[in-house]
């Protein structure tokens, strides 16, 4: 059988801040700025909402626009006043109806063929991942600080 | 949208499956042997759900952060340590 999963070992669980983990901290860290300055103090969960929609704007400008899930976060972020797009557009090859709860949750994954889908998927969970360990670094950093 | 290829071969999508395998924090406890795709699917879509929530929480401590944090300095501080790091 074939020997190329021997290849893929486990990621680094602490890998040290690479380029696009500095970009992704830079865009969200000027984001939260910004969501601090413009949203009213009270107001703790529009913030969250707000600090949540930062997030996959960050992760989504950091993938760039060659990622079919960040156009779809961006288009997302960008129309969410207006209503829900409808329905994606459905393959009618047996390929292209595979997975269809995967196809759910990564964005624009309606109307992928399979092997973009699972391509697209792998690239989706890395700056997922990514950016909740920057969260959980911010908050961790931020919890410690002071008295 | 048109896809790139009109045959996808079986090796092809074994590929990806593999890659994809190998980015699972269960692939990190099991070792990298061979799993059904079925079953590597579902705990992707699992992994993806588990990291939105993730998101969705800390963006809700993060909120809750901000509202005691009132100063720069703090900002600077994390900015430091994130890039420790």
């Amino acid at each position: 059988m074939d020997s190329k999963s021997s290849a893929c070992s486990s990621p680094n669980p602490n890998p040290t801040l690479g380029p696009s983990k500095l970009m992704l901290a830079f865009r969200f860290l000027r984001a939260l700025s910004l969501v601090r300055r413009t949203t009213p103090a009270s107001s703790r969960t529009c913030r969250g909402r707000r600090i949540e929609r930062a997030a996959y704007a960050s992760m989504a400008y950091t993938a760039g626009a060659s990622r079919a899930w960040s156009r779809a976060v961006l288009r997302r972020l960008h129309h969410r006043a207006r209503r829900r797009a409808v329905a994606p557009r459905r393959l009618s090859t047996t390929a292209g109806n595979r997975a269809e709860a995967l196809r759910r949750l990564v964005p624009g994954g309606g109307g992928m063929d399979y092997c973009t889908l699972l391509e697209e998927t792998a690239d989706y969970i890395k700056c997922l991942s990514m950016q909740v360990e920057l969260m959980q670094g911010i908050v961790d950093s931020a919890s410690s600080y002071g008295p | 949208m048109s896809s790139r290829r009109s045959r996808i071969s079986e090796e092809e999508i074994n590929e990806l499956i593999s890659k994809l395998q190998s980015l699972l924090p269960e692939t990190r406890r099991r070792g990298p042997g061979r799993v059904s795709a079925a079953k590597l699917l579902q705990e992707t879509c699992n992994y993806i759900r588990s990291l939105s929530k993730e998101v969705d929480d800390l963006s809700d401590r993060l909120s809750a952060l901000m509202e005691t944090m009132d100063n720069n300095s703090a900002e600077a501080e994390i900015v430091r340590s994130l890039l420790r790091s």
